[in-house]
């Protein structure tokens, strides 16, 4: 296995796995360039020459977003969040992807790319101003192209597709400065019609554009053997281009192979799709338990693949890093985190009378209304008690 | 005196397009049938020919691209107007339509707008079926961030299509398709009609009928036969129910004192509703008498014609709401 075409072998074989699900025979072969002990391997299409810098930079990026993670489940646990979801497991296709961006390169993130968002050099406070529901997030795309996180499972592929085929239009690609787009999705989302709509238009339009579906195996509870009966790489060809397979959990590959899609994009050859086969080690998000849907056995397995323990082991037998680095990396996440936490608790809430703003751009007169109504109510609260407040609303709004 | 010219409903449609593609060149359409086709409603006649491929494109069949690709134009500063062939395949696209196109702006804090405008082919009365019939101007109603619009007449398609492009707000832009072959005065150039002013279109005293789109001539016709027997019927043509302009709804049943809707879409739902819970909460010492709807029944649209006919909203149906009001 040296030349890097490691078989996932029994991986991803399922609890109750369907007999002819595909997964289960190994096939097909994926890219690596780490192998889970550590061990640096070559590829003849995917491969990239590290500086030591680096690796050593992914190394850090990986634990700094693993402990800003930390802190937002433990912070939805104590009750200062709605809702949190969880990257744990995906660090490496994160980082690895996020890292491989140019600066002319515009995501589109699903509701999970905490890790992209850092890598775009986002304040890692913005998802949190979306799970603490203060905000809808409220992040401009242009400023650092990232475009805000996306809810609905799938939604974003088209936006970005259709976001491509602008770039297209207006003559940025065909060259190293090119702009390319990069599409993140799951393995749930690729049962969404849209998703395979945005592949049709991608494909027919020639959209420079990198589908980069998260593998985590699962849709809340659904193994990615009910989304699909072949590995999700395969629906590349079937749309008229190139897909490629990597081991999601081995940051040096994910860097490799979106570093070389999105290259391709820029420069005109149209969009690509990258399998990354992951793992979510925690729930879908704090709303769900994962143990009443997968084994112990597996959590386990995946654990034996972890994505910051491998590139480590690696720097570790290259004499890369010493524990002085690796203490000074865990002080530095958890600075971050620490810093983290007391932002998000000293977030102000949001006040009533904002839920008004920003649904036209010309005002409607019964928004106007309702608000003015509204205003009136609490004004009323305020001085007089609920009853003066329901005498206050009783007046005519359009005459 | 040059002889006003006359026009057709279906033309105006295209015609207020292109109006607004010859003003401003961030004006495109994208939709299935449009361009080569010109349209399977011919709608959009002429406009592959003067606008070239780039602007007039013609879409594979997916819905939820349409709605998608144009509000990505939006978003970056294009004023697309994507047609949806039929009404009924909102559904097909409701996540855009619902969840997407209208929050965008809200969601990224007044960050992006997404001024487009969403064209189909609304409303029943030609016998197509349950699936291609319905009138869903009130499927939009229960989303704020939308602005809907349905015009009756052939100045109206232009006025209000003029406004709906230029309109930095996402708009639903309903064309009936019972209306496609009536005609009327084709407007001047730089005719403009704003969203969210009412139109009355027949004055009278002792009652007011509010309509949309094709149920303004039923209207208009009850309105003419009501005269005869001596009942004075004022006839409101909403245009909009978003922005719905309730100041004139109230105005006139000042003066009336008495207030039917006419709606095509079913009872349940309907903005009639709406209206009429703002016109008994505002307006409920105006009144001197019960309010009543005059809409589809709650079933869906039959495929025969006549079935079809007993179900949606008719001249008959009107005078015999006036009636009761004016008689209570």
């Amino acid at each position: 296995m040296l030349d890097g075409q490691a078989a996932l072998g029994g991986a991803l074989d399922p609890p109750t796995a369907p007999a002819s699900a595909g997964h289960e025979t190994g096939e097909p072969e994926f890219v690596q360039l780490l192998t889970p002990d550590g061990k640096r391997l070559t590829h003849p299409e995917y491969d990239v020459e590290f500086t030591d810098d680096e690796l050593r930079d992914l190394y850090r990026d990986m634990v700094v977003v693993r402990r800003l993670d930390a802190e937002g489940t433990a912070l939805q646990r104590q009750g200062e969040l709605a809702l949190w979801a969880s990257l744990s497991g995906q660090e490496a296709a994160q980082v690895g992807s996020g890292r491989a961006l140019r600066p002319q390169d515009m995501v589109f993130p699903t509701y999970r790319e905490h890790g992209v968002l850092y890598c775009r050099g986002i304040d890692p406070i913005k998802p949190f101003v979306l799970f603490r529901g203060v905000a809808h997030g409220g992040i401009d795309p242009n400023e650092h192209k990232f475009n805000m996180y996306t809810i609905v499972v799938g939604a974003q592929t088209l936006h970005a597709t259709g976001y491509a085929m602008g770039v297209a239009l207006d003559g940025k690609v065909g060259g190293d400065d090119g702009e390319a787009v990069l599409a993140y999705f799951g393995d749930g989302a690729s049962s969404q019609g849209d998703v395979n709509e945005s592949f049709v238009w991608a494909s027919v339009f020639q959209a420079p554009i990198v589908f980069f579906c998260q593998n985590n195996q699962y849709a809340i509870s659904t193994p990615v053997e009910r989304q699909t009966r072949r590995a999700l790489v395969h629906r590349a060809s079937g749309f008229g281009f190139p897909g490629v397979r990597v081991d999601g959990n081995d940051v040096l590959a994910c860097y490799a192979v979106t570093r070389r899609a999105l290259d391709e994009a820029r420069h005109g050859q149209g969009p690509y799709l990258i399998e990354a086969c992951t793992y979510r080690m925690g729930p879908h998000t704090t709303s769900d338990d994962p143990t009443r849907y997968r084994t112990a056995s597996e959590v386990e397995t995946w654990q034996g693949r972890d994505p910051i323990l491998r590139l480590r082991r690696h720097l570790e037998s290259r004499g890369l890093a010493d524990d002085a680095f690796f203490d000074e990396v865990a002080a530095d996440a958890a600075r971050q985190a620490v810093e983290l936490r007391e932002r998000v608790l000293a977030m102000p809430d949001p006040q009533p009378m904002d839920m008004f703003n920003h649904v036209y751009v010309e005002g409607s007169p019964d928004l106007e209304a309702q608000r003015e109504e509204f205003a009136r109510y609490l004004a009323a609260f305020a001085s007089e008690g609920p009853a003066m407040a329901a005498e206050q609303t009783g007046g005519g709004r359009h005459r | 005196m040059a002889e006003t010219e006359i026009i057709t409903y279906r033309e105006a449609v295209a015609e207020g397009i292109a109006r607004e593609m010859r003003r401003d060149p961030t004006v495109v359409c994208l939709g299935e049938d449009i361009a080569a086709a010109e349209g399977v409603f011919k709608t959009t006649v002429g406009l592959l020919k003067e606008f070239g491929p780039r602007r007039v494109w013609d879409t594979p069949i997916s819905e939820q691209a349409i709605v998608g690709a144009a509000m990505g134009a939006a978003m970056t500063g294009m004023r697309p107007v994507a047609e949806i062939m039929f009404s009924d395949f909102f559904a097909v696209c409701w996540d855009y339509v619902a969840n997407e196109i209208p929050k965008a702006r809200y969601m990224t804090g007044g960050q992006v707008t997404v001024p487009l405008v969403l064209r189909t082919a609304n409303g029943g009365g030609l016998g197509f079926g349950a699936q291609h019939s319905q009138a869903v101007e009130n499927w939009a109603l229960t989303i704020p961030g939308l602005k809907i619009v349905a015009p009756s007449t052939p100045a109206d398609v232009i006025g209000l299509m003029a406004a709906s492009i230029r309109s930095d707000d996402p708009v639903i832009f309903c064309e009936h398709k019972g209306l496609f072959a009536s005609k009327g005065p084709k407007p001047p150039e730089g005719h403009v009609v704003e969203l969210g002013k009412a139109n009355i279109v027949r004055e009278g005293s002792d009652v007011t009928i509010v309509a949309l789109a094709a149920t303004v001539p039923t209207a208009l016709t009850a309105a003419e036969r009501l005269a005869a027997e001596g009942v004075s019927a004022e006839v409101i043509d909403l245009r909009c129910l978003i922005p719905m302009d309730l100041t004139t709804v109230l105005t006139s049943v000042g003066k009336t004192s008495r207030l039917i809707t006419v709606e095509e879409n079913p009872h349940q739902g309907g903005w009639g509703a709406t209206l009429v819970s703002v016109v008994v909460d505002e307006g409920f010492q105006l009144l001197d008498a019960p309010v009543k709807r005059v809409a589809s029944e709650n079933v869906p649209l039959p495929f025969a014609d006549t079935l079809e006919e007993a179900v949606i909203p008719t001249v008959d149906k009107v005078v015999a709401a006036v009636k009761a009001v004016v008689n209570f």
